[in-house]
Order: structure tokens, then C-alpha cells, then sequence
């Protein structure tokens, strides 16, 4: 799979871990092999900051440790998960250590921030440098304290032999370290086990809630310059072709404190048909920008509709001749030919918005012939080449300064909203501070894409299933932001955006399975498609396991039972290690509980109902292994669905921070609950209809339902589990109405007037 | 020129007296900790305490505030129940909305010591938390009123008896590369 890396960043191997003591401290960090640095002693290549691309860590001599952190902050606690993994290691007393969110440097390697990787990427290396951090502190000690290395150990930030023991503190004052490891070398020590284990798996408290508990914790938003003025950009009426043709100010000039508008030439051709408007407060800009009047020659697709979308996905999914296969397993058109009964499966789901509630903004300023950009921002490797394209400067004339992100969703990974305040810095030579009120930033966001899926299932004469054959239509976001990132289709015709179809390479074992991916070309040209949290499995998922109910009703099976049978764990579906040992054994094993726990199969009131899904996300390669069990109720005469309780299950390998594993797993199902009865905006006259509260209604906290969530306790490797909660809770929900009231729901968002029109159905 | 009070301090602003108090209590005054989600009062991010009452900054004119007591997150400085309980029970994920979360739940705890978990609920519906941490935030405020003895709590820093520093020393800038 296609996961998003970078050779420099990636292939640890090529690198050497340099352990040294500098004029600071002890410094911990890979840099590239020997080959070009030299002999050139650890020690000095540290002092010197000749390390690339990735410093993990230092102790400086009071004992601090710092773990400098690339992956941006935005609700996961990140910092915290990846810290506690250093510090097991190290043997570190956990009180001492503190970790930086640190600014676009060409030596910290590539930074991206999504996919709920951040874990699942960073465990063994930074296990890996832990232990060759602890071996070298061990050396030092015992070299000060006359004592052998084997017979010591570390613990709470100390070197312990026996009765003596040292401090990491005084080690760094006094030991004189100067360590290379080859890569070699480091891939002999592996992560400690779990039951040696003082951090990984303990409860522990994020480090960075307390600041977000009081008012201090510092977003894009509150970044401040001194001199500088502020801006409101006026977004045209489509995202490609539009122009400005006239622009008449004069209203504007009676707000107090207006200062002008700028119309912005952008040489990367992200923004086409902007404006912004200054003034010396925000709501200065805004009101003058609410006065300004811009005439446009809008692009062409000014007047696409949701409708026309789906209408189009629904012709792509019907045209066998459309895009790529994403999987081709045995032969679906002989069981289609030889089929005595089958089954077909129509499903869409609605534009979605991100919605992040800090409204996306940047602060820019140029110095020295730097541009600095501050801002919250989840793939700044990404979006500064396109900075630096637009403002005309090198790459590495750009600097990101990351600050916490008020919620990223995916929304982040785009960093085009850095680009009208670059680009307003640079016309008027000041310090610019640009802020998308709440419905500049909805018109301006990169949707999770309408969608349209087409399912059939084949049966043979002895009403056993033969396969099932699948296509999915839908904007690809790496299409336009990555395409570098898209592998070829199975059939070698094209380019696939493999995170817009993951998911549909589920973990059933099926005679006879076809995948075919494509691209909505008119929403790609309409708007920028985004990553939404759970990205493809997010809608995927929606069907699959719908469609998944469809065929074990059609053949009169319990839907669990007949999951069970085809999660059999055989040929491709056995899993490999390390990160997906057990396969499809490890689904069943947690549709299996959660049945237990949310007592599936008992007798409901009338018009209540259980339904089940299951989910392996984010990836195929990266598999959390999850089960959702809905509980709901319809109200018949009104369509209404209320959800009583969600339970599921996960199993997410070694869970390195437990509170925030559960943080992230609520967050994650409520959003799937969110966005199966309670989001979606439609495309109206080329732009999202829904722009604020008044009308796009994310779940409150009277939507809650009761909530049972539990992981599995194992020591496999962690994966991700940012995302993959989400998954599995629209096609439950789904799945439980049908199973309340007989009514098959096939569009997302789930309305009211749906369910009835199913029930008559 | 408008004044008011501003966590315990007298202030004069001389912006228009249309200027949302969001914008003069952020930009002007530097408390950043108020923030700005939507714009039209519907998702409680920017909500400040007025005479007592919750308010939202983001649509209250300045004028409106002409001699009142505003309060905002910083106003609790790092000592109130609810922000120990917040750091007990991990409710931030991103943080942005909390400001305004604390606020509101402040604002009911001050009116009713140990509200029923419907009256939290129908309390807080108005603040939205797009990471949803919802299940958090109300377990926070029950376990905040539940440690406060049944004791109405109006809150005062001057009042020693409700304080706790244990956060204070995390009111430090934070976030910022």
C-alpha cells in the first residue's frame, strides 16, 4: 500500500544514531551514514548540527530530557505517545521529560502528520534509539562509577549498579559521550518486552492538556506580529477559473480602519480569482470585505450540483469500462455468468465537511529574505514547496512555525489557506495575519467527496456465494494534492488513489472478488477532494458492510455468523507479521466479543433493533481490528432514528497510551455516528451549501448515545487509532434499523424521510 | 470609548462600539484564550462570563459590555475545580473549544452546585466540541460539582477555599514552535 513516506525519512537503514555529549548536553540523533560524514567523531557532527533528517532527543545537564516531536498536535496527544516511548526505554523518570513541536528544518526529515500513522511509523525506531541511548548511558556510568556495564540498569532517570547509582544528570556533566551506532547496530536492539515495560501501556496523562485546560495553549490563530495588519480573503465563486473582472471598494472605505484589498497573483495556481482585504483589526477586514464588490468570470463549473455528482458516480460505477481494478481475485464474471440468484446494491453518501472548529488562518511574514509562516498544519512537507512556488522563493527560504492545531481532520493536510497570507505579505511588504471567517473556510474546504458504490453478489445453484464485484466513485484527494503517492491499478490501466478505495480490500475470504476504482472526474474539477478523517474506509465501509448484511439476509444467515464464516483467516487473509499477525482471526476474535458484550441476538422492544459492522482500517497494511455493535430505536411515524448505545470493540495491537487510545476511539465512533445521522452538505451552484452552525449540525452532546468501548489486550505492534473508530459505526447503525424496522437505508447522511420511504418499501 | 471590567481589571477600548467583545478581548487586551469558531453564537468557543452569565463574545457588541464584569478563561487564573477536573479526566483533545466548554460548565456549577447529568447536558448542548470529547466534559463537571460538598460555588479568586494551583504552573505559553 501506498503509505505516504519518503526514502530520506523512511529507510532508517542508510542512517547511523549518533549518541555525544555537546556544550548543551547529550545529544541523541540519525544522520546519514559514515560514507559522508567522514571520520568526523559523533560528538563534534552533533556540536555541529551536522545531523539529517530526524534529531529524536537530548538531556541536558540538570536531567531534562527533551523530545523534539514532528507530528503535529491536533487532539491525538500525540507528543505524549511518542515521549513515553523514548523514555521507556531510556529508563527515564517520566516527570523530567518534555517534548517540542518544532518548525519546518530540512534535518528534521519529512513531516506529515495523518493516516494515524504516527505511531505505527515511529515505534521501533524511536524504541530502537531509546535502547542505544540507555546502552551508552550505562557505558559512561560505569566507566565513572568502576563498575561493569552488564550488571547495570536503569530506572527512573538513574544508572543503577547494585547499590551505587548515578544520575542521568551528572552521567551528561561528567561522562564524556561520543557513540556511533551503524544501522546494523541499532537493528539489534528491539523495543523492550511488555512486561518489562514502566511507561508503554501505563496510565498516564497527556502532556499537553493542562495548557489546553487554562487558556495558555497557543494555536495558528494566536499568533501575533509585531506591525502587523489584518485579512479576510474574498473566495471566488468556483475553486478553478474564476477571475476578477472588477473590483469597487467605495463601500469599504467608510469602514473604520480599511486599508485596501489586494488582488493575488498566485504562480502555483491554487488560488485563482482571489482577493483579500486588509484593515487594521479582523473585524475591520471583515466588514470591509463584506463591502467590497467583486465582479467575477466564474469557472466552469459554476453551476454543478450535488446531484449532478451523483448522477455522475452513478454512470461511472454502471460503466464497466471505468477506472481500475484495486483488487482482481478469481474470476467474478464466470460466477456472474453461472450465477442461479444475485443481488445488487446501490450506495452514496453526501459531501462532508471538516469543519475544524479553529477556522483556518496563517500569519506571515518575510525577514531577511525568509518567509515565515505560523500556523497549525499536518503536511508541511507538503503544501512549503507550494509556498515557496507561490511567493517565489526556494524552499528553503520558507519556514513553518507549528503551533497547536484547533482540530486538523485531515482538513490540515492541505496547507493551501497558508498561501492567501503568504501571498497578501508579500503584495503589501507587511506582517499579515489572513483569517477565514467560519464560511469563508466551509466554502474553501477540501470535502470529503460525495460517493457512489455499486455492489453485486453472485450465488451458485446450491445458494452458496460465490463472490461479490464492486466499484467505487468518488473525488481522489491525492489526486490533486499528492499524485506521486498513487500506485498503478491491479490492470495496470491507470493510477489509483489507494486511500479513496482502502478498505474495499476487506478481510473476508470471497471465491471470486472484484474492485474497481474511479475518479469523479466532475468533482475534481467542482473542488479540492480532502482526507477526512477515516478518508476511503470512511465511506467505503459505509458499503461494504452494509452490502455485506444485504448478502448474509439474502441468504438467510445471522449477520454475524455469516461474517464469522468468511473471516476464516486462510491465503491472503492469514495476515503477516509484524503488523497484521492473526489476519482475519483477529476480526472474528473481536466480532466475537463485542457480541458478548452487547449480548447480540437478545429480544428488543418493538422498533429497536442491534446491527453489526466490522472494520479493518485504516489500511490493509496497518490494521486495527475493530467490531461496532448499534443499538437503536425508530420512531415509525416520523422516520426518526435514535441511537441507544454503540459498543465496540478494538484491538489496535500494544496500546502505548490507554487513555488516549479511548479518547481517540470516542472521538472517532462519534464521528461516525455524526456523520450517519447528523452532518452532510450538498454542492449547490459549484460550492458547499451548508457554511456554518445554522445549518450543517455536528452531533451535540444530547446526541450522545451510552458508549461501550474495549480493546483487546496484546502485545502485538501498535497500529493506528486516530481513525479507524469511526469506520465500522454508520454501516451498524444501518444495519441495526434494518434489522428494527426492515428498512434498508443505502445514502448517507441517514434522514428521517429516508428511513420512512425505506419502510414502505 | 467603552469600559468595562475585564477579570477584575478596569478598561477602556476605543473601538467601534460594533467590534464583537471577541475581537477587542483577543486582539486588543492579548487573552487569546477566547476563541473564535463561528461567528454567529452557535458554537460556544468564544463564551465569556457577563456579570456571571454566559456569554457569546463572538456577538455581543462591544458596547454591550459598557461597564459590565467580563470574565474570561484567563480570569479563572488556572484555579478553578472544573480546570483541575479537566486535567483528571483528559477532556482536551485539540483544546480549541475548551475555553468556552469551562465557561459554560463554570457558569452552571456557580447557579447549581450538583446539577442532574440532564441539566449538564441540556447546559452544554449549546457548546459544540468537534473533536467530541463530550463524554469527557460531562464527566468532568459532575466530578468538579461532586468535590465541591454540595457548596454553591460563585466563583472568586479571591476566595481561597475553592483554589487550586496545581494548574498554574502550566499557564505558561504553550504550542508554540
Amino acid at each position: 500500500m501506498s503509505r505516504i513516506t519518503n526514502d530520506k525519512n523512511a529507510d532508517y537503514s542508510r542512517r547511523q544514531f549518533l549518541i555525544g555529549t555537546t556544550t548543551a548536553g547529550l545529544m541523541m540523533a540519525f544522520a546519514p551514514s559514515a560514507a559522508l560524514a567522514g571520520n568526523t567523531p559523533a560528538s563534534e557532527r552533533l556540536q555541529n548540527k551536522q545531523f539529517n533528517p530526524t534529531i529524536w532527543f537530548e538531556i541536558d545537564q540538570t536531567g531534562a530530557i527533551l523530545v523534539n516531536v514532528t507530528r503535529a498536535e491536533m487532539g491525538q496527544h500525540v507528543g505524549t505517545a511518542l515521549a513515553r516511548i523514548v523514555a521507556d526505554e531510556l529508563g527515564a523518570d517520566w516527570n523530567r521529560v518534555s517534548f517540542k513541536h518544532v518548525d519546518t528544518d530540512p534535518k528534521w526529515g519529512y513531516m506529515v502528520t495523518g493516516g494515524s500513522w504516527s505511531v505505527f511509523q515511529s515505534y521501533v525506531p524511536m524504541s530502537q534509539a531509546g535502547a542505544a541511548s540507555r546502552e551508552a548511558l550505562i557505558e559512561a556510568a560505569a566507566a565513572l562509577l568502576g563498575v561493569a556495564a552488564k550488571d547495570c540498569k536503569t530506572e527512573n532517570s538513574q544508572v543503577i549498579c547494585g547499590s551505587k547509582r548515578m544520575d542521568f544528570a551528572e552521567i551528561v556533566k561528567r561522562g564524556k559521550i561520543d557513540k556511533t551506532y551503524s544501522d546494523e547496530k541499532l537493528a539489534t536492539f528491539s523495543p523492550k518486552p511488555a512486561a518489562k515495560r514502566t511507561l508503554i501501556a501505563k496510565p498516564s496523562k497527556a502532556l499537553d492538556i493542562p495548557a489546553k485546560s487554562t487558556g495558555a495553549a497557543r494555536y495558528g490563530i494566536d499568533a501575533e506580529l509585531d506591525g502587523m495588519i489584518y485579512a479576510r480573503p474574498l473566495i471566488p465563486p468556483t475553486r478553478y477559473g474564476s477571475s476578477v473582472l472588477k473590483i469597487d471598494d467605495s463601500a469599504a472605505k467608510k469602514v473604520k480602519g480599511y486599508i485596501g484589498y489586494k488582488v493575488l497573483e498566485d504562480p502555483a495556481e491554487i488560488l485563482q480569482g482571489w482577493v483579500s482585504v486588509l484593515a487594521d483589526t479582523y473585524h475591520g477586514a471583515i466588514k470591509a470585505a463584506d463591502a467590497v464588490k467583486v465582479s467575477y468570470k466564474a469557472g466552469e463549473t459554476a453551476e454543478v450540483s450535488e446531484q449532478d455528482l451523483i448522477a455522475e458516480g452513478e454512470r461511472l460505477v454502471a460503466d464497466k469500462s471505468s477506472g481500475g481494478l484495486f483488487v482482481e481475485h478469481g474470476n467474478i464474471d464466470t460466477a456472474a455468468k453461472q450465477a442461479k440468484k444475485s443481488i445488487e446494491g446501490l450506495y452514496r453518501t453526501a459531501s462532508v465537511l471538516h469543519f475544524a472548529l479553529e477556522p483556518v488562518n496563517a500569519t506571515v511574514k518575510f525577514k531577511d529574505g525568509i518567509c515565515h509562516v505560523y500556523t497549525g498544519n499536518q503536511w508541511q512537507s507538503l503544501f512549503l514547496p507550494v509556498v515557496a512556488k507561490s511567493v517565489g522563493l526556494s524552499e528553503d527560504q520558507v519556514i513553518i512555525h507549528q503551533h497547536y492545531l484547533g482540530g486538523g481532520f485531515g482538513r490540515r493536510l492541505a496547507g493551501d489557506y497558508m498561501l492567501p497570507a503568504a501571498l497578501t505579505a508579500k503584495a503589501t511588504g507587511k506582517p499579515v495575519k489572513l483569517v477565514f471567517t467560519r464560511e469563508d473556510d466551509s466554502r474553501f474546504d477540501c470535502i470529503r467527496s460525495p460517493s457512489v458504490q455499486h455492489f453485486a453478489a453472485y450465488w451458485d445453484a446450491d445458494n452458496a456465494l460465490q463472490g461479490i464485484e464492486h466499484a467505487a466513485a468518488a473525488g481522489w484527494p491525492t489526486l490533486t494534492m499528492a499524485p506521486g503517492f498513487m500506485p498503478d491499478s491491479v490492470d495496470k490501466k491507470t493510477k489509483v488513489d489507494s486511500f479513496s478505495i482502502s478498505g474495499a480490500d476487506h478481510w473476508y475470504s470471497l471465491n471470486n472478488h472484484r474492485v474497481r476504482a474511479i475518479n469523479n472526474t466532475l468533482a475534481q474539477k467542482t473542488f479540492v477532494p480532502g482526507w477526512l478523517r477515516a478518508v476511503g474506509p470512511g465511506w467505503i465501509g459505509w458499503g461494504v458492510e452494509s452490502f455485506m448484511d444485504e448478502v448474509a439476509h439474502a441468504q438467510g444467515d445471522d449477520p454475524a455468523s455469516f461474517r464469522l464464516k468468511l473471516l476464516d483467516a486462510k491465503g491472503k487473509n492469514a495476515g503477516k507479521a509484524p503488523e497484521a499477525v492473526g489476519g482475519a482471526k483477529r476480526l472474528a476474535h473481536v466480532l466475537q466479543e463485542a457480541k458478548t458484550r452487547a449480548n447480540w441476538g437478545r429480544k428488543l422492544p418493538k422498533n429497536e433493533g442491534l446491527g453489526l459492522a466490522i472494520a479493518a482500517g485504516q489500511e490493509r497494511g496497518m490494521p486495527t481490528w475493530s467490531a461496532c455493535i448499534a443499538h437503536v430505536k425508530v420512531d415509525p411515524s416520523s422516520g426518526k432514528v435514535s441511537v441507544i448505545k454503540l459498543t465496540s470493540v478494538m484491538d489496535c495491537g500494544m496500546v502505548v497510551h490507554p487513555d488516549g487510545a479511548l479518547a481517540q476511539t470516542e472521538g472517532a465512533m462519534l464521528w461516525g455516528l455524526s456523520m450517519a445521522l447528523h452532518e452532510g452538505t450538498a454542492i449547490k451552484e459549484g460550492q458547499v451549501a451548508d457554511r456554518n452552525l445554522n445549518t450543517y449540525t455536528p452531533l451535540r452532546m444530547s446526541d450522545v448515545p451510552e458508549l461501550d468501548i474495549s480493546f483487546v489486550q496484546n502485545t502485538e505492534f501498535p497500529t493506528g487509532l486516530g481513525e479507524p473508530g469511526v469506520i465500522a459505526v454508520a454501516p451498524a447503525i444501518g444495519n441495526a434499523i434494518f434489522n428494527a424496522v426492515g428498512a434498508r437505508l443505502r445514502n448517507l447522511p441517514i434522514k428521517p424521510a429516508d428511513v420512512k420511504a425505506a419502510m414502505k418499501a | 470609548m467603552t469600559t468595562f471590567t475585564l477579570n477584575g481589571k478596569k478598561i477602556s477600548s476605543s473601538a467601534p462600539g460594533d467590534t464583537p467583545l471577541l475581537w477587542v478581548i483577543r486582539d486588543e487586551f492579548g487573552l487569546k484564550g477566547t476563541k473564535f469558531g463561528c461567528g454567529i453564537a452557535m458554537c460556544g468557543a468564544c463564551t465569556v462570563h457577563m456579570n456571571g452569565n454566559p456569554m457569546r463574545s463572538c456577538s455581543l457588541p462591544l458596547a454591550a459590555a459598557s461597564n459590565a464584569d467580563i470574565r474570561t478563561i484567563e480570569g479563572l487564573e488556572a484555579r478553578h475545580p472544573l480546570q483541575k477536573a479537566w486535567v483528571e479526566e483528559q477532556v482536551p483533545q485539540c483544546g480549541y473549544c475548551q475555553s468556552g466548554q469551562i465557561m459554560q460548565a463554570a457558569a452552571l456549577l456557580a447557579n447549581k452546585a450538583n446539577p442532574s447529568d440532564d441539566e449538564i447536558v441540556q447546559y452544554m448542548s449549546g457548546n459544540l466540541c468537534r473533536c467530541m470529547s463530550y463524554v469527557r466534559i460531562k464527566r468532568a463537571i459532575k466530578s468538579a460539582a461532586q468535590s465541591s460538598d454540595g457548596v454553591i460555588q460563585i466563583y472568586d479568586p479571591k476566595r481561597q477555599t475553592v483554589v487550586d494551583d496545581s494548574l498554574s504552573a502550566h499557564a505558561d505559553e504553550q504550542g508554540v514552535s
